[in-house]
């Protein structure tokens, strides 16, 4: 019987007895270390599990791509379209980031041919990392081109979730573009500064309840190899981690650490949010923004009642599209940052705070992500869910040509959420918001001065949200 | 080592049957008559041209890359069957006479749902083709695009069935079937009003008699029949009343604009023929319709049905057009 048998499960979820599990390392209240579980932890532990998800993660992209390619233009009846918007789609947004964060980043298949070829080898790491392995520049750091990429995808969503080809070069095109990065920049340059999906990720990673931290930092300052800085796809030192939003969870960092020193914590959702912002930058801002803005456009174009404004987002380059287009970005690049700062300005004036507009843009930002995951999900409810008979009728005909192989290819039946979908869709975004208000709360109370004058415009403004979304939604 | 090396062929594994699987599946197809349908505007039907030997087989698999079509083989008892995207229907056609067959779509797909048609050509040892026999517009010497407008309308629908209750006789050779295919309702009329014995009647009831003699041309069944081929393929665009004001008939009467394509509406296309416009449509006579249907009109969007409709067919649409000037049921 080894020492990990030896102790009880209470003490291994609070850093019980052990030569590698100390009582000290349960530095964080109210997390649960999921990576000194026993039963966990070889999954965890083990490169295995996590590559096997991401080889079948692999070939389903592949497989996706070719669908797309050569099934059936009838998005409905291709696996391309159903299986990348309808059911992968959902459950990013109902059970990845909700519950994971970023977990769908530790499987996705999209950067995988470049890491491998960037590290020499699928488990192993070769002792050489091919490519030119440059910097990736200091002045496109941030989350600006990934909240660029998620406006063109706003941009094009009509025709993108529709067209099998597009939806297919889309794909191809990001797996290119992932390889090439890879070739050229270190590490996952692809995921931490292009992808739109990281980006979304990223930001909501922040309400998730998993979390990847260092557990006493005094051990990481004595070790000086920095095994897990090495060894960390996504270029990230734990022991600076402050929040989850740019952590892929590779789990390299807990393999690679010779102390057992990092913990991978079950932690209370919305932990890292409620914190002041000492940083002035605004990209994570404008990102949360946009992710307002976005779900807004997407829940009148595929839920509202306006045929006029779906024909003008599907007419890729009409007038009526370039309208379409202007109306959009104006909302997303100037409406809605304009209404959001002047709300923050308006609490900066009221409570007489004398932090500075850009730090307090980017604190106060915190406060619309939970509001913006839940407006993401209630959308998700009304436009995926009934469309859910697609997903088993595309398993057994995946490419649209007439085949029955599950024997599923004509179901029907989809989650009837008609009864109670307005009462969830109120529900989630009352939750939301409520738990917005939470946040801007706790920003109030650990500012230098706490003030609770300075949330109320930032209140307001998520309260206008909220009631423009439910109005498209249920409205 | 070894344990990459086993990482590497489970991805080599599984990427080549993410591969092999569809391409298998895609080559297997490729064996298959599979025809794919999408709108005019985009394709059509693909392939568009089939041969067959007289008397064998035809399946085909039919699906849908857009919307909804419809399959039907022109001249042919072959019931229209609907093509629904992304779903396969399987037809299967047996020929007894050689010859060029078109298909067609049946379903308002959209402003150039007319142009979904391709051939089906059937070859046999014993093929012969068959003189074609002139149109009997181009028989009579009809120029059937040019201007035309009754000087004299009346002032009700005429009635058969008024007609009928005059009494009076009809002089027989106004009512033999080549007098009502070469002439035009005045032209029946003005002869009608010549008669001396029916110079009694006032102009309405020699309309009422017109509209008998037209009745005695057709059957109950023809007018069904013809009814029935103006809905599914005529009302698109002349409208479900004959009004002209079909789904299609602003688009087809909309200004030109952008570039010669030949598949945007408004190009060379103009607002489709009212049927309950007395003053053109009772200066036309059946051949001239019957002309205007097989052949198209020229420069206006109306497509040709020549192809589509056997004879039987064509004049159970001509009686069926009268009926919006006309009461010609009992």
């Amino acid at each position: 019987m080894n020492k990990s048998q030896e102790i009880t499960w209470e003490e291994r979820i609070s850093g019980g007895k052990g030569d590698r599990i100390k009582p000290a390392r349960f530095a964080l209240p109210q997390r649960i270390d999921l990576y000194h579980i026993s039963g966990i932890r070889p999954l965890l532990e083990s490169r295995w599990p996590q590559f096997l998800l991401r080889a079948l993660t692999l070939a389903g992209f592949i497989f996706t791509i070719f669908a797309g390619l050569f099934g059936s233009r009838v998005g409905s009846h291709n696996f391309s379209i159903i299986f990348v918007w309808i059911a992968w789609w959902t459950a990013l947004k109902l059970v990845f980031i909700p519950l994971g964060g970023r977990s769908w980043c530790s499987v996705c298949p999209i950067p995988l041919p470049g890491e491998w070829l960037q590290q020499g080898g699928i488990l192993d790491k070769g002792t050489r990392r091919f490519g030119l392995n440059l910097r990736w520049p200091k002045r496109l750091k941030g989350s600006w081109l990934q909240s660029g990429g998620f406006l063109l995808i706003g941009l094009f969503s009509a025709l993108t979730l529709t067209d099998t080809r597009l939806t297919a070069w889309i794909l191809l095109g990001l797996f290119g573009l992932a390889f090439v990065l890879s070739v050229v920049f270190e590490r996952r340059a692809f995921c931490s500064y292009i992808c739109p999906i990281g980006g979304f990720s990223g930001i909501y990673a922040k309400t998730a309840p998993v979390e990847v931290r260092v557990i006493d930092t005094a051990i990481c300052t004595t070790h000086s190899e920095k095994t897990c800085y090495q060894n960390c796809s996504w270029g990230l030192y734990p022991v600076a981690l402050r929040d989850s939003a740019q952590c892929g969870l590779c789990m390299e960092c807990l393999r690679s650490c010779p102390q057992d020193n990092i913990a991978f914590n079950l932690r209370p959702f919305g932990s890292d949010l409620g914190q002041v912002h000492l940083s002035r930058h605004l990209d994570e801002a404008f990102l949360a923004l946009v992710m307002l803005g976005s779900a807004l456009v997407f829940s009148a174009v595929f839920i509202g009642p306006w045929g006029g404004l779906k024909s003008a987002a599907f007419a890729i380059g009409s007038t009526p599209w370039l309208l379409y287009g202007l109306a959009f970005l104006t909302l997303n690049l100037v409406v809605i940052p304009s209404f959001f700062a002047l709300a923050v300005w308006s609490g900066e004036r009221w409570s007489a705070s004398k932090i500075q507009l850009r730090q307090a843009i980017a604190s106060q930002s915190q406060v619309l992500l939970p509001l913006g995951l839940f407006a993401w999900i209630a959308f998700t409810i009304s436009f995926a869910l009934p469309k859910m008979n697609y997903v088993l009728s595309v398993i057994s005909d995946p490419l649209g040509w007439g085949w029955n192989l599950l024997g599923t290819a004509n179901t029907t039946w989809s989650p009837d959420v008609s009864a109670f979908s307005s009462i969830l869709q109120v529900s989630l975004l009352m939750v939301g918001l409520f738990w917005s208000a939470s946040i801007a709360r706790r920003l109030a109370i650990r500012n230098s001065s706490p003030d609770y004058r300075q949330a109320l415009p930032t209140l307001a403004f998520c309260l206008v949200f909220s009631v423009v979304m439910l109005w498209l939604l249920v409205g | 080592m070894r344990k990459e090396w086993l990482a590497r062929i489970v991805v080599i594994v599984l990427v080549a049957l993410a591969l092999a699987i569809p391409l298998t599946a895609w080559w297997v197809r490729s064996q298959e008559s599979v025809i794919h349908g999408r709108m005019a505007e985009t394709g059509g039907w693909t392939p568009e041209n089939l041969t067959v030997e007289v008397g064998q087989p035809l399946h085909l698999r039919l699906t849908s890359d857009d919307v909804t079509h419809g399959f039907a083989v022109g001249q042919s008892d072959q019931p229209p069957v609907d093509v629904i995207p992304g779903e396969m229907t399987d037809v299967t056609l047996t020929f007894d006479k050689p010859g060029k067959y078109t298909f067609y779509c049946t379903r308002w797909c959209s402003v150039n749902h007319w142009r979904m048609r391709g051939t089906i050509e059937v070859t046999g040892p014993d093929t012969v083709v068959e003189p074609v026999k002139p149109p009997l517009y181009v028989t009579l010497g009809l120029d059937i695009d040019a201007d035309h407008h009754a000087e004299v309308v009346p002032e009700r629908k005429p009635s058969a069935t008024l007609g009928a209750q005059l009494g009076v006789d009809i002089p027989i050779e106004y009512q033999s079937q080549d007098y009502y295919r070469s002439h035009s309702p005045v032209e029946l009329w003005q002869d009608l009003r010549e008669e001396s014995h029916l110079s009694g009647l006032s102009d309405q009831e020699i309309w009422d008699l017109m509209a008998l003699v037209w009745q005695s041309n057709t059957t109950s069944q023809a007018l069904k029949k013809g009814q029935q081929l103006y809905k599914t393929n005529c009302a698109a665009c002349h409208g479900e009343t004959g009004a002209g004001d079909g789904v299609f008939a602003d688009q087809l009467d909309q200004p030109q604009t952008g570039e010669h394509t030949g598949m945007q509406a408004g190009e060379m296309t103009t607002r489709p023929i009212d049927f309950t416009d007395p003053g053109h449509m009772l200066s036309a006579s059946p051949a001239h319709l019957q002309g205007k249907i097989l052949r198209g009109g020229m420069g206006t969007g109306m497509p040709y049905w020549g192809p589509i409709f056997t004879d039987e067919q064509t004049w159970a649409l001509v009686a069926y057009l009268w009926t919006f000037q006309f009461k010609l049921e009992n």
